[in-house]
Order: C-alpha cells, then sequence, then structure tokens
C-alpha cells in the first residue's frame, strides 16, 4: 500500500516537472485578433514540427502592447505599428515584425448590384454622408453597367476597436484631407455617419439585415461568408479587387519606401495590381531578451515562420510577404539579443 | 389513560428541547455566526471600494487631461484625445428608461394576474417560463435582436410609429438599430426580474387584507387596488430598481441592437450608444493611456449613476412611506 502511494506520487511529481519543463521552453504571446487564424495554425504546426508550445491570446493589439510593456508576455502582436512612445516605455526597445498581410474588403448589400466600382473619392463621400442614395450621379457615373436603386445608403462600420478599423479609416486618411481632418486614423474613430456593429460578424449582420448597407470586413471573412464587395480604383487608376495576390502586390509596391524597422502603413500602394486598402500585422518582440531559452525558442519560431510558415498562409486568405521582403525581415533576427 | 399515548405526547414535547437547550448554550456559536455573516456583508462593502477605488486609479490620466470637460462634452473622438461621455450617460439612462416604462406594467401585471387572478393550475407553469427567461444568455438575446427584432421594428413597427406619432420622437428613416428597439429588448430582459419579485411582494400581502376589503363590498379590482398594490408600494420600488440596475449594465445585447453611434437626439428610432457597450467594444483594441483611461472613467461614471439611482429610490421609498403613514 505504501510502495503504491509512492509511486503515485513520484508519477505526479515526474508529470509536473515534466510539465513544468515543457512550459520552460514554451513561449507566452499575446495580441492582434485579426491574424489569429494564421497564427494558431502556425503554433499548431510548429509545435507538431519543433516540439516547442506556444501560448498566444488574442485579447487584441491594444492589450498585446500593453501586456509586452508590462513584460507579461514574451512577445505581442498588433495590427498597428507602435508609436514612438510606446517603444519608448519598453526597456530596451522593440522590434517589429511583419507576419503577413490582409486586405479589408468593402462589402455591400443592394439587390442585383454584383459589380460594383468606387473611387477612392466615392468611397470617402459615401462615409462622410455626403452621398446618401444609391443612385446618386457620383456612383451611377462609373458604374453605367449597373442598375442602380433608389435606396438610402446606411454606413456600417466597426463598433469594436479593431486594426481593420484601423487600415480602412488610414487608406480614407490617405486619399482625402478633408477625411483626415475630420475623423482621422486609429482602431477606434469618430464616424461622421453610420451604425456600428461589434467585430466582422457585426458588420456583417448588418449588411445582411439593412438593405443598401455599405460596410468593411477583412477579406478572408467577406469571401468565407459570400458578402458581395467592391473593386476600388488604385494609385494608378485600375480598378483592382481585394484578393490574396492583389495584397501581396500592394505590399510589393509599398517596398521601394519601407523603412528599416518595418513600421509602415501599405495603404494605398502603388502597382497596377494593388488593392488599396490593405495593411501589415506585426509580431512584436522585445530587442532584449533575458531569459536564454525564451530567446532562442522566439528566434527559431522567427526564422521558421518566414521560411516555412509564409506558405500556409494564402490558404487562410492571407497574403504572405513578398520575398523580397522576407530576406529583409530574416536579417533583423540577428537584432533579437539574449 | 393510554400509557402509549402518553409516551408518543412525552417525545412529541421532548424532541425540540435538545435544540433548544443547545441554543442556551451555544453563545459561542452565535458569537462566532454573528462575526461570520457581519465579515460576509463588509467583503461586499470592501469589494465596492476597491472596485470604485480602482476604477477612480484607472482614471486618472483622464480626469487629469479632461476634468469636467469629460461630463460637459458629447465628442467621442480617440484620435484626436476628446473623451466626453454624454452620449453614452444619455444612452443608457434612456435605454433603462424605455426598458422600464414597457416592462415595468407588463411586469407588475403578470405577477398580479399570476398572484390574485389566475387559476391555480396555471400559476406555477407561468411563473416559471417567465423566470426561464432570465436564464437565456444576453448574447443569445442580442443575436435575436439583431437577425429578428431590429429587421422586424424597421419594417412593421418603425413605419407605424413614424406615421401616428411621429414629432421629433419618432423620425424616420429606420434602420431598426436604435434606442428604441435597444429599450425593448432590456425589457424582455429585465422581465422576469420585475415579476418574481412582484409576485414574492403580493404574495406576501396577508390574505386578511384582501378579505377585509372584499368584506368592505369591494370588487376584485378595487381590492387589488386597496388590500394589494398599496401596501406592496416600497416592494414594487425595490422590484423595479433591481431591474433597473441590470438594464443598466446590460452590455451584449444592447450593443447589438443600438447601433452604437454616440450621439444625443431625442429622435427614438436612431441610432445611440450606451456606457456599458462603449468600454466592452473599444477596451481591448483603445491604443494610448487617455483612451483607456477614459473607458476605466467610463465604467467608474457608470458606478456613480446607479449609486445615485439607488439613493434617489430610497429617498422616494422614504417620502411615499411617511406620506402613507400621514
Amino acid at each position: 500500500m505504501k510502495m503504491k502511494t509512492m509511486m503515485v506520487g513520484a508519477l505526479v511529481g515526474a508529470s509536473l516537472l515534466g510539465s513544468s519543463l515543457a512550459q520552460a521552453a514554451g513561449l507566452n504571446g499575446a495580441g492582434a485578433t485579426f491574424p489569429y487564424p494564421i497564427y494558431s495554425k502556425w503554433f499548431y504546426e510548429y509545435n507538431k514540427s519543433n516540439g516547442v508550445q506556444i501560448n498566444y491570446q488574442s485579447i487584441g493589439s491594444g492589450g498585446g502592447i500593453q501586456q509586452l510593456t508590462n513584460g507579461t508576455v514574451d512577445f505581442g502582436a498588433s495590427d498597428a505599428p507602435m508609436t514612438d512612445d510606446q517603444i519608448a516605455k519598453v526597456a530596451g526597445g522593440v522590434l517589429h515584425f511583419p507576419t503577413v498581410a490582409g486586405a479589408v474588403a468593402v462589402a455591400y448589400n443592394v439587390q442585383g448590384v454584383s459589380k460594383l466600382k468606387l473611387t477612392p473619392k466615392v468611397l470617402v463621400d459615401i462615409f462622410e454622408g455626403k452621398v446618401t442614395k444609391w443612385n446618386d450621379p457620383e456612383i451611377a457615373e462609373i458604374n453605367s453597367s449597373e442598375t442602380l436603386p433608389d435606396l438610402n445608403i446606411t454606413v456600417a462600420h466597426r463598433s469594436d476597436g479593431s486594426g481593420t478599423t484601423n487600415i480602412f479609416t488610414n487608406y480614407l486618411t490617405k486619399v482625402s484631407t478633408k477625411w483626415a481632418t475630420d475623423a482621422g486614423f486609429g482602431t477606434s474613430v469618430k464616424w461622421p455617419v453610420g451604425v456600428g456593429g461589434k467585430g466582422n460578424e457585426g458588420v456583417a449582420g448588418l449588411l445582411s439585415q439593412i438593405p443598401g448597407t455599405i460596410g468593411y470586413v477583412e477579406l478572408a471573412y467577406a469571401i468565407k461568408n459570400n458578402l458581395t464587395y467592391a473593386s476600388i480604383k488604385n494609385k494608378s487608376g485600375e480598378y483592382v479587387a481585394p484578393s490574396v495576390e492583389s495584397t501581396t502586390a500592394a505590399a510589393a509596391g509599398a517596398l521601394r519606401r519601407m523603412p528599416d524597422d518595418f513600421r509602415m502603413m501599405i495603404t494605398n500602394a502603388g502597382g497596377e495590381k494593388a488593392y488599396p486598402i490593405c495593411g501589415f500585422t506585426w509580431l512584436l518582440v522585445p530587442k532584449t531578451i533575458k531569459d536564454p531559452v525564451v530567446g532562442k525558442s522566439l528566434t527559431d519560431f522567427l526564422s521558421w515562420y518566414l521560411t516555412t510558415g509564409e506558405s500556409m498562409a494564402a490558404d487562410l486568405y492571407y497574403a504572405p510577404l513578398p520575398e523580397s521582403l522576407i530576406e529583409k525581415v530574416k536579417a533583423q533576427i540577428a537584432d533579437v539579443k539574449f | 389513560m393510554n400509557p402509549s399515548l402518553d409516551a408518543t405526547k412525552d417525545t412529541q414535547i421532548e424532541k425540540p428541547l435538545p435544540f433548544f437547550s443547545q441554543m442556551s448554550q451555544a453563545g459561542f456559536g452565535d458569537k462566532v455566526f454573528q462575526k461570520l455573516t457581519a465579515f460576509f456583508a463588509f467583503l461586499i462593502l470592501f469589494l465596492a471600494c476597491m472596485t470604485a477605488f480602482t476604477l477612480w486609479h484607472a482614471s486618472a490620466d483622464s480626469i487629469h487631461k479632461m476634468g469636467w470637460k469629460f461630463l460637459t462634452t458629447s465628442d467621442w473622438d480617440p484620435v484626436q484625445g476628446v473623451f466626453g461621455a454624454i452620449p453614452y450617460v444619455y444612452g443608457t439612462l434612456m435605454s433603462s428608461l424605455l426598458a422600464l416604462l414597457i416592462a415595468a406594467p407588463f411586469g407588475i401585471g403578470i405577477s398580479l394576474f399570476l398572484t390574485e387572478l389566475a387559476p391555480q393550475k396555471l400559476r406555477e407553469p407561468v411563473a416559471f417560463l417567465v423566470e426561464t427567461l432570465a436564464a437565456i444568455p444576453s448574447v443569445v438575446y442580442g443575436l435575436w435582436g439583431i437577425f429578428l427584432l431590429a429587421p422586424f421594428m424597421r419594417e412593421h413597427i418603425d413605419p407605424l410609429l413614424i406615421k401616428y406619432i411621429g414629432g421629433p420622437f419618432f423620425k424616420g428613416p429606420s434602420t431598426g438599430l436604435s434606442l428604441f428597439t435597444a429599450g425593448v429588448i432590456l425589457s424582455i430582459m429585465i422581465l422576469p426580474t420585475i415579476t418574481a419579485i412582484s409576485r414574492e411582494v403580493f404574495e406576501s400581502v396577508p390574505n386578511s387584507y384582501r378579505e377585509s376589503a372584499k368584506a368592505l363590498g369591494a370588487t376584485n379590482w378595487e381590492t387589488i387596488q386597496l388590500a394589494v398594490m398599496k401596501p406592496s408600494k416600497v416592494g414594487l420600488l425595490g422590484a423595479i430598481m433591481l431591474a433597473l440596475g441590470r438594464a443598466l449594465g446590460e452590455t451584449m445585447a444592447v450593443t447589438m441592437v443600438i447601433g452604437n453611434r454616440p450621439e444625443v437626439s431625442a429622435n427614438l428610432l436612431g441610432a445611440s450608444h450606451s456606457m456599458a457597450s462603449v468600454i466592452a467594444n473599444e477596451f481591448s483594441e483603445a491604443v494610448g493611456d487617455i483612451h483607456v483611461s477614459a473607458l476605466a472613467e467610463i465604467g467608474l461614471l457608470l458606478m456613480v449613476i446607479t449609486l445615485l439611482l439607488n439613493i434617489a429610490a430610497h429617498l422616494l421609498v422614504w417620502f411615499t412611506t411617511s406620506k402613507f403613514q400621514r
């Protein structure tokens, strides 16, 4: 009997020890919700092939930055690059690793209209509340092949703070000085008109429930839920629909102006095939990591996602980084000190 | 005399005795029990104080930057770093008030029916069903609201309101997402609270009151009015206050149907916003210390408003009961 208890004790002890060892090699991260599907796939595959467990809490970019600043996670993740002030608060500094790019689709619900085209000006006018009817001459002019109904336009936006809003409003800010002064860009902004839905699903709910609604959602969400979305006129004057290819094209188009720390919004990028409303999402890694075990596992993972992980992105409707960018990002791994 | 009967008598009398004797000996147990319950009660007080303190502490940045303007501005612009709480306070108070206006008559009516008028067989099942409403998670109410209630309001109810009442309160065009829809969904959510408590209140009215009223020749309605409603005033107010508390703090269901637009407008068919919603919506992606702090201050404000409303209700009870006694 005694023997048995001892054995059980030893077993429990061993399993506890085992799990604590596994945790020591594991990594903890927190942040953006937008790339969560691809990140969880990466962490799962990485665990399968390398045995390192990575826990990721998709609590939002703001929360990710906060936890990174407080040092409660090994890495953060954000849809918006950190500001200089935010970086200054992290001891030792922060490196931005772009992981994938995502597009924001402008979806709408107008019966009988399936191939809507929009210019930046019309898009801004709609979201400013200046164009209020679907058969407004401004829209009709560029959509001569469609029959547009005499229907009120309802603008739907995200009510929760989100990286998607950040990308979308950043685009509007770049194409319209009026928007820049009226609302500007950020994860939450003061919308001139419209109703708010919580999350992609909230906006999609508004889109499906209210005839005449126009709103923006992540591309992956729009495709999976069969939403109808518009083509947007890009910088080169071409109407481009959002897709994985047109997003990667936008990332490639923005390369020329890419700063060394990769903190860049790639909205309104140049290039004939570039879709203008898209952006990177980043992993935020402290420049100096105290624990060498953590530092080693983290840098190992960084080079893994840049070599193996990128090819998994397109299946989940995220755009992989352009080849030339991948090399540059890989070089940054050496800057992580531990 | 039958001895066996005597014996049972004895045991019957003796049975409670050990209990009483324990009571008298257990002065120590009593004290422990009293201290323990007092501890529990103070724990609540302590928690409330700590919550208030934490919120105050977290909102320090915003209080410092915005000052009283937080309570007087209706601008909420995270990009410019300007934060004013008015639209949220307005949305929360109006939607809760609408909910009470709808739910209170219904709830009190239901419980009057259940305690005074319904056939005995019907009472329990109906009460059970109404109370089941309370067990439905609020996100389910929200989804039902956005997919069924909001379109229904837009297609059927709102046009009627615009046509027959109109004015500044019911102005079109309606999207179905409005203060009014939020009020309706909240009223359904607080109905079980009002019904359950007012039922308890009505049931606690001694039957002799009803009998006396009837003896004086009162009709059913007069009996309810005089013998049931009047002595229940305080209890009913309590029921309404508890329901109001739930309505003020409700987040998910409201945010899905209210339109999430921080705007103060008399139009009940316009989109609005609420205090709990803005916290739930913006907190996770709030970038910048002032934004986070402003959201904490909204939380603090919500707590203060709830407290003030509770005090007001107590004053109301105090005034009405003292008038009643006169």
